[in-house]
């Protein structure tokens, strides 16, 4: 059970009804915000990085990219296993969930002599319109191979459309290797 | 030729007052506020236009300037065209009264040197609430309305009280030009600050003793009230803001220039702050001593920089300015806005009231040297009838004022009150 705590109104004393000394007083706290943010002392500047005025940080000169955390979830890439095959076998689970149908995948086939046959399809096409992306994480939840990740780049600039979508070979170049648990590709199994 | 040199110099000081100093003054008093509130509210403001965002006012205008000027169909267009110069227009007039310094080669650094100075000031300052009530109506629109009725209500009654707080000022001072008021706080101290200019002339006790002293130290309670009754009265005049209800943007969407664009809107952007700079020199000429420096440095000053002393009070003059100018901004991130009636009371109630008896306190106190006893102490028994008199009419109109539905409770109508 939660304690009720009741709050009365303060009554204002003599000083506080000549307002002259309530200003005054006011005054007082917003001179010591404005020295305190001159000398870079405003409460919370240290947890939050300030440049050095305020509260602030100088955003393009300083980034916020060493304190971002584990889960943080920026823009989704493709990754390689550790002998860099294509994780991706093209099961299109992403495509599928993707709420605003961000992904566009045109499978292909891995033909009948080759080593990894039993693959049976890796992807020709894999492309994310970033412009759609809504960086729900879906993807990576539903990925049975771990083949797709978000990653931690969150500036994703283009001057055009086309730009912002990126196709595969961008894909692999944000996502790197991913070291890991493997299925479809695994020998045994 | 001969009759051509007065007329270049006119020029010379309309061109140097205006264009050079006060209209860079009003586009950088607007980035001071930007950078001043940032600062306060631990932000960084803007700093990225040129070294420190100081190039920031030149790209808001070319802004204003790209922007499109639009006027909508509804509108009254002569009147919607005719507002934005009157309420910037009045602001630059009054400003041709302010002496920016002492004299510069023999020539005082004031455009008019006219020996009605403040009321001059009053009569066109007050100009000004036509602007923002013209544009109100004008703009055809119910918020617009409201904010230029509102503005027209507000200066109209805090004029009242500007008018009835100078009084007593000028009464001490004998005067109304403003460069022989300066002059005469430059010699005999500062009016808030009268103990100032003494040069270590107030440690002996001959200073102590001489009549004079006592009268201005007495003098010292009635023109601290004046100085903020007047500081006080000039915020609202110029709609800064604890008394911004004209333009209030949560009520009134932004008030009487909601319908304006493009460099109209900076017009009247730039005339509230032109009236500001005007404000403040008001205050800082009347009140703060003007161009001249405390503690009688200005003879030492005149003795070594010869005929270039006007430009070191020039200095001197724009160093105050400027502190009150930071002054303004740093109250308006202080104090919260007034409620409307709050506002109407505290004009009407206090310091129209206020400001009849304090001139009765500094008349009392000019005349009582000349006076004998029994007359003094009639005066005296007068003033102070005059006083209670006052106090009681202040307290009824209060009284009336909070019962007659400006009260929280009786706002909600019963039936309402009833379903909840």
């Amino acid at each position: 059970m939660a304690k009720v705590t009741k709050l009365t109104r303060p009554t204002l004393n003599k000083s506080d009804e000549v307002y002259l000394i309530g200003i005054f007083k006011g005054t007082l706290v917003t001179l010591k915000h404005a020295f305190k943010s001159l000398v870079g002392k405003s409460r919370g500047s240290e947890s939050l990085k300030s440049s050095g005025l305020g509260v602030t940080m100088q955003y393009p000169e300083e980034k916020w990219d060493d304190e971002l955390p584990e889960y943080y979830r920026g823009a989704p890439a493709l990754v390689t296993d550790e002998q860099d095959r294509e994780r991706c076998v093209s099961c299109q689970l992403c495509e599928f969930i993707c709420p605003p149908k961000a992904i566009k995948i045109i499978p292909g086939e891995i033909p009948e002599g080759d080593e990894w046959a039993k693959v049976e399809k890796k992807p020709k096409e894999f492309e994310i319109d970033m412009i759609r992306c809504i960086y729900c994480g879906l993807c990576e939840e539903v990925c049975p191979e771990q083949a797709i990740y978000l990653r931690k780049d969150y500036a994703i600039t283009g001057t055009s459309r086309e730009e912002m979508v990126h196709d595969k070979e961008r894909l692999y170049e944000i996502g790197g290797k991913r070291v890991g648990l493997v299925n479809k590709w695994n020998n045994l199994k | 030729m001969e009759a051509l040199i007065p007329i270049i110099i006119v020029i010379a000081k309309v061109i140097g007052i205006t264009f050079v100093l006060t209209l860079p003054i009003i586009a950088y008093s607007v980035y001071a506020e930007r950078r001043f509130a940032a600062i306060i509210q631990d932000r960084v403001g803007p700093n990225r236009t040129g070294f420190a965002g100081l190039l920031q006012p030149l790209a808001d205008g070319l802004k204003f300037i790209l922007k499109e000027d639009f006027v909508p169909s509804h509108v009254n267009k002569f009147f919607f065209w005719l507002a934005p110069g009157l309420t910037m227009v009045p602001a630059l007039v009054t400003l041709s009264v302010v002496p920016f310094g002492s004299a510069l080669f023999g020539e005082k650094l004031v455009i008019a040197d006219v020996s009605v100075g403040p009321l001059l000031v009053f009569a066109i300052a007050s100009l000004s609430v036509y602007g923002i009530t013209i544009a109100g109506w004008a703009s055809n629109n119910k918020y617009s309305f409201f904010g230029g009725v509102r503005s027209c209500a507000q200066m109209i009654s805090y004029e009242i009280a500007l008018g009835l707080s100078v009084i007593p000022v000028l009464m001490v001072f004998g005067e109304l030009n403003l460069s022989n008021i300066v002059q005469q706080q430059s010699e005999s101290g500062w009016l808030i600050l009268p103990l100032w200019n003494e040069s270590g002339h107030m440690f002996s006790s001959a200073f102590w003793a001489s009549p004079e002293t006592h009268e201005r130290l007495w003098l010292w309670i009635p023109m601290t009230i004046s100085f903020f009754i007047f500081t006080i009265s000039i915020f609202a005049e110029t709609n800064r803001m604890p008394f911004d209800l004209p333009e209030c943007e949560t009520e009134l969407v932004g008030g009487y220039h909601t319908e304006y664009s493009s460099m109209k809107f900076a017009l009247f952007f730039l005339g509230e702050y032109a009236a500001m700079i005007v404000g403040s020199a008001l205050i800082v000429t009347l009140f703060l001593g003007g161009w001249s420096l405390p503690f009688g440095w200005d003879s030492w000053v005149f003795d070594t920089f010869g005929n270039w002393a006007g430009l070191i009070h020039l200095g001197v003059f724009l160093g105050k300015l400027v502190a009150f100018i930071l002054f303004f901004i740093l109250i308006r991130w202080t104090v919260p806005r007034f409620r409307y009636d709050q506002l109407m009371k505290l004009g009407w109630v206090v310091f129209f009231e206020a400001a009849l008896i304090n001139i009765f306190i500094a008349t009392v106190i000019i005349a009582a040297p000349h006076l004998d006893k029994g007359p003094l102490a009639a005066l005296i028994i007068g003033v102070i009838i005059f006083s209670v008199l006052m106090f009681y009419i202040a307290k009824s109109l209060d009284k009336m004022l909070s019962s007659d539905g400006s009260d929280d409770k009786e706002l909600i109508p019963p039936a309402e009150n009833a379903n909840n």
